[in-house]
Formats: C-alpha cells, sequence, structure tokens
C-alpha cells in the first residue's frame, strides 16, 4: 500500500484518476490549488488507484493522505 | 651496502608499509562496500595523481596505526593548489587519534595560509574513545578542527566528500564545509547512531533512514550533491572547484563562452497564463553556456532552484523559482536554501542572477508554526547584504514578499528587469479582488453577476499593475524581449565587474535565522 501525500496546503482542483484505474511513476494524480497556482501532485509509485479520500473542492493540509495505491 | 644505504632503505620500506595503509582485511572489506583506498581516492582527486604529504610518520611507532589513519597532504586540482585532509578507514575505521586531530588541524592552518580551498574526504567512526584525553577537550583538541573550520568558512572554500560515516562530532565536519556531496549507499551522517537511538530513546530505525545520503539530500538538506559512486562523487568537486578562486580575495576564472543549449525558446517556454507551470530548468538552459550548470541541493526545496553557471565563460550564480514544484512557492525550506546559495556566491565574488516566477511566500497554519517569517527573514537579510554584481529578472511574476527575496528593486539589484510577461504585485489578480471587494461579493446574490463583477475587478487590477506602468514609474530598469534576455545579461554582467560596496559597517549583523 503506497499513500499519495498532499506536498503543500490547498484546495482540490481535479482529480485526474479515478479509482481501479492504473497509474504510473511520474503521473498527475491529483491537481491542488494554492496560492492561485494549479499544483500538480504526482505519483512516486506504480500502481493501482484502491482509494481516493478527498473529493473535489476539500481542503487539506501538506501531509494529507490523498489517495492509497496498491 | 653503506650505512647510508641501508637507512635509506629502511626509510624506503617505512614509507612503502605506510602507504599501504592497514590490514588486508580491511582493504578487502572496502572493495566489498565498493569503497576505494584513502590513496587511489587522492590518486584520482589531484592533477596527475600527484601530491605533497605531511605528518606521515605521525604514531609510526605504532604498527597498527599508518599515518594514524589521515593523509593530510597538498596537490593541484585543474591546475589550482588545494589542501586535502582524507581518512583512511583501513586503519582504526579511520577513527581519529590525537595525532589524527593534529594532522587536520594543521592542514587547516596550512590551506589558510596559502589562501588555498581545502577539501575533507570523510570516512570515519569518529573519536577513539581509548584516547579521548588526548584528542577530545584539549585545546588542540577535535574541537578545534570545527573552530578552525568556522574561522576559514568564506575565507577559501571548504568542501566535504563523504564517502562513508561522518558519526556524532564528526557529523560536524560536513555541517561546517561549503558543499556536501555524498556518496549514496555508503555515506551517512548523524549524531546517534541507530544502535545507540535504540538503546537511548528507544527508536528502532535504518542507518539510511536515520542518516542515510539519500535522506541527507532531500529531507535534512544537510547534503548538497549525491553521488553514486566516489569516482562520481571526486569528479563533480573537481567540477564544483573550477566556478571558485581560490580564496575570497580572488575572482572565479574565465573560460571561453559556448552558445546555450538549442532548440529553447524563452517565449515559448513561459506560459502567458499566470496559473501554469512550466519548466524553469528550460529557461536557465536557454541562457547559460551549454552544459555548465553545476546544480546545489538538487533534491531539496526543489521549488527553488539554485546553481553556479556560466554565461559567456563568466561564472554567476543563479536562484531561480521553479513554477513546477509547488507553483515555485517559498517555504521553509526553500527559504534556507536561497540564503545559503547567496551566502556561498557573495563570500567568493560570484555574481548573482535571479529569474522570479513566485506567488510568494507559503501561508497557512503549518508553515507559520514552522517559522516562515523568520526563514524568510533570512533569505531577505542574506540577499540584501550580498555586494557582488545583481541582476533580478522578473521571468513571469513576483507578488508580495516573493518580490523582496529575489532581488526586487528596493534591494539594490545593479538592475531589476521584466519581461513583457511580467506582473509584480502585492498579490495576483484573483488574490487582490478577494480581498479588496469581499464585502461587495458577498453581497450579491446572483452568481452570473457576482462572476461577471469579479472579472471586471481583475481586469481593472491587471490595468493597474501593468508592466508598462512599473516602467513608466522607473520602478523596474527596463522591459527585455526573451530572445535578447542572454544578450542583455552578458553586457550587464560585464558592466558591472568593477563593482565594490560595502554594505553596512559594524561588528556583524544580529543574523535572522
Amino acid at each position: 500500500m503506497k499513500e499519495v501525500k498532499a506536498i503543500m496546503a490547498g484546495v482540490v482542483l481535479m482529480i485526474p484518476v479515478s479509482q481501479g484505474e492504473q497509474v504510473s511513476v511520474g503521473q498527475e494524480v491529483i491537481i491542488l490549488e494554492s496560492m492561485k497556482m494549479a499544483i500538480p501532485i504526482e505519483s512516486s509509485e506504480k500502481g493501482e488507484v484502491s482509494e481516493i479520500r478527498v473529493a473535489v473542492g476539500d481542503f487539506v493540509n501538506e501531509g494529507d493522505v490523498l489517495m492509497v495505491l496498491k | 651496502m653503506s650505512s647510508i644505504q641501508l637507512l635509506l632503505q629502511v626509510l624506503q620500506q617505512r614509507k612503502q608499509k605506510l602507504e599501504a595503509g592497514g590490514k588486508k582485511q580491511y582493504h578487502e572489506k572496502l572493495a566489498f562496500q565498493n569503497k576505494l583506498f584513502v590513496r587511489k581516492r587522492l590518486e584520482l582527486l589531484f592533477d596527475n595523481g600527484e601530491y605533497d604529504e605531511d605528518g606521515r610518520f605521525a604514531n609510526c611507532l605504532d604498527d597498527d596505526l599508518p599515518a594514524d589513519g589521515v593523509v593530510t597532504a597538498t596537490g593541484r586540482i585543474n591546475g589550482q593548489t588545494v589542501c586535502v585532509m582524507a581518512n583512511d578507514s583501513t586503519v582504526k575505521a579511520g577513527s581519529w587519534g590525537a595525532r589524527t586531530v593534529e594532522k587536520i588541524i594543521r592542514i587547516q592552518e596550512t590551506a589558510e595560509r596559502i589562501k588555498v580551498p581545502l577539501l575533507y574526504l570523510v570516512d570515519s567512526a569518529g573519536a577513539r574513545i581509548t584516547d579521548q584525553l588526548e584528542m577530545f577537550p584539549n585545546r588542540r583538541g577535535a574541537g578545534r578542527i570545527f573552530y578552525n573550520q568556522v574561522k576559514l568558512s568564506g575565507m577559501i572554500p571548504q568542501i566535504c566528500l563523504l564517502f562513508g560515516p561522518s558519526a556524532a562530532g564528526g557529523a560536524y565536519i560536513p555541517a561546517f564545509c561549503d558543499l556536501v556531496i555524498m556518496v549514496d549507499q555508503n555515506a551517512s551522517m548523524y549524531l546517534g547512531s541507530p544502535r545507540m537511538a535504540e538503546k537511548v530513546i528507544g527508536e528502532k530505525v535504518s542507518l539510511e533512514e536515520m542518516g542515510g545520503a539519500r535522506m541527507h539530500c532531500t529531507i535534512s538538506g544537510c547534503g548538497d550533491v549525491l553521488a553514486s559512486n566516489e569516482e562520481e562523487a571526486i569528479n563533480l568537486a573537481k567540477q564544483y572547484l573550477s566556478y571558485f578562486p581560490s580564496n575570497y580575495q580572488e575572482k572565479p576564472s574565465i573560460t571561453a563562452g559556448k552558445n546555450p543549449k538549442e532548440g529553447l525558446q524563452l517565449e515559448k517556454i513561459i506560459p502567458p497564463n499566470q496559473n501554469i507551470p512550466f519548466n524553469m530548468y528550460h529557461c536557465i538552459d536557454s541562457l547559460i553556456d551549454m552544459g555548465s550548470f553545476f546544480e546545489i541541493k538538487r533534491l531539496f526545496a526543489a521549488e527553488l532552484i539554485t546553481g553556479l553557471a556560466r554565461i559567456d565563460g563568466k561564472v554567476v550564480g543563479i536562484i531561480a523559482n521553479q513554477p513546477k514544484v509547488k507553483g515555485g512557492v517559498l517555504f521553509v525550506d526553500s527559504a534556507d536554501k536561497g540564503a545559503r546559495f547567496i551566502t556561498l556566491c557573495d563570500a567568493f565574488n560570484i555574481p548573482l542572477l535571479f529569474l522570479a516566477d513566485v506567488p510568494g511566500f507559503m501561508i497557512g497554519t503549518k508553515v507559520e508554526k514552522a517559522g516562515i517569517i523568520r526563514h524568510g527573514a533570512k533569505f531577505i537579510a542574506a540577499m540584501s547584504s550580498a555586494t557582488v554584481p545583481k541582476i533580478s529578472v522578473i521571468i513571469r511574476k513576483a507578488y508580495g514578499a516573493g518580490l523582496y527575496a529575489m532581488a526586487g528593486p528596493a534591494f539594490e539589484p545593479d538592475c531589476c528587469v521584466a519581461l513583457p510577461t511580467a506582473q509584480i504585485a502585492v498579490m495576483g489578480p484573483e488574490a487582490a479582488v478577494n480581498a479588496v471587494y469581499s464585502n461587495k461579493i458577498n453581497e450579491i446574490k446572483d452568481q452570473n453577476e457576482k462572476l461577471a463583477f469579479m472579472v471586471e475587478k481583475q481586469k481593472e487590477y491587471q490595468e493597474a499593475i501593468d508592466i508598462y506602468k512599473l516602467a513608466a514609474e522607473l520602478i523596474i530598469d527596463d522591459i527585455v524581449s526573451p530572445h535578447e534576455l542572454r544578450s542583455f545579461l552578458v553586457s550587464r554582467f560585464e558592466m558591472y565587474e568593477t563593482k565594490e560596496m560595502t554594505f553596512s559597517s559594524r561588528k556583524h549583523p544580529v543574523y535572522p535565522v
């Protein structure tokens, strides 16, 4: 189980992947909006999206788990 | 055989024995760990593998302690004289006895007297506990090594190549150096080993997690460059040195200029939409001589890029926001990274180039608790007090204190110029409209009407911060077209070469830390 964490505080702007989808290293899996910038969060691992813990519009703090891969 | 021949023979034999280092089993261990013997390291480091050694007979009456576990030498790298201290981990695991410490102190004194860079090739288990009275607490004990490092800092370049452990007190050698190159898997730094941590605080952790090279180069920031093996580490050190003068009284050498990497056009790299990320490395590559970028702390706080480069053969230090990482926003670690790099360049007469695309310093509870204000102050203080030529280029945006940190107009850059894409303001249009008109926006009930109102106000705001308005007010010195930026920088850096200034008269500032 690998966790994708928020690299900085912000609001979830877009979730370009869905549950069950295969993701690769470096793929953008969540896009946050923070400081008026689009902040892409890339997966550092390869795997299948098993759980998405946030929804568009949610505030997340740095270090929060956004998604779990297996 | 005459008596003199006999003496010479004895001398030769003793030298050979010393130069062979510790016992065979320890050499085998080195090979197993993918490490090189200390003398092989020195051979690779110095031009033609030649060096002059001091104190080689240290502790020679003890058969088990050749050179007392450290080689101290002076030689040339790319023709430039440098001093080196190098631990020999085949001798009591490179641990420090009284003569080891004395030799290190003496090579520091030599480097100070002849004003040349000093390299520390570290691979040591730390103090020899059995010898502690002779090497730990005394006037010329281990503490003096660190005292000297602090004194030499900014006077001569000090570089650490970490090949193995630097444990407990020994971990301060890299900490006081300008640059720390760590060899992946082998190098480590820690105050307490994992074994000690388990005994004393109950934490169970691997050596790699506790103080491995990758951890220090990505998370703690104690390491600057991660090398995959020893040869690479040695080559990186040589390359780094080529950007530096021998000491603070000299200037970096000039080489023949080269064209930038082909196929990069600034106007195509920078998206006009302020909120969309782009890769600042492409922007840097389009400005500097091809292949000349030596990046420092690439893996640490990647939202700010710091590195040495050449523009038309002349050395510059580049500080650039990276919009591709965390939007280029400045954080606690990036503020530290910037401050440290500016101090390094300023100490050794390396001009600074700021490439700004910064939404500001990060806000929120997380960073306030981490002291973002005092860390930001550190960055701004280092940038303010740098007296080398400073050029600030606003690539796309500079909002809030981000403008200040990136050598904005108030901080005496020799010039602050903008690309036509640039926006300079206290904050971006969306944030500003929300801040100024928040009551009004809340009052409007109809969503379409609300949106229309915000778009209109944002447009007004954009007009108010129009880059030509700032140029008209002489806030920025020029608006440069992207394809002319490199030639602009070449001519400006040449113009500012004779700059001399004293920032302030006092003993020293009260540093924000």
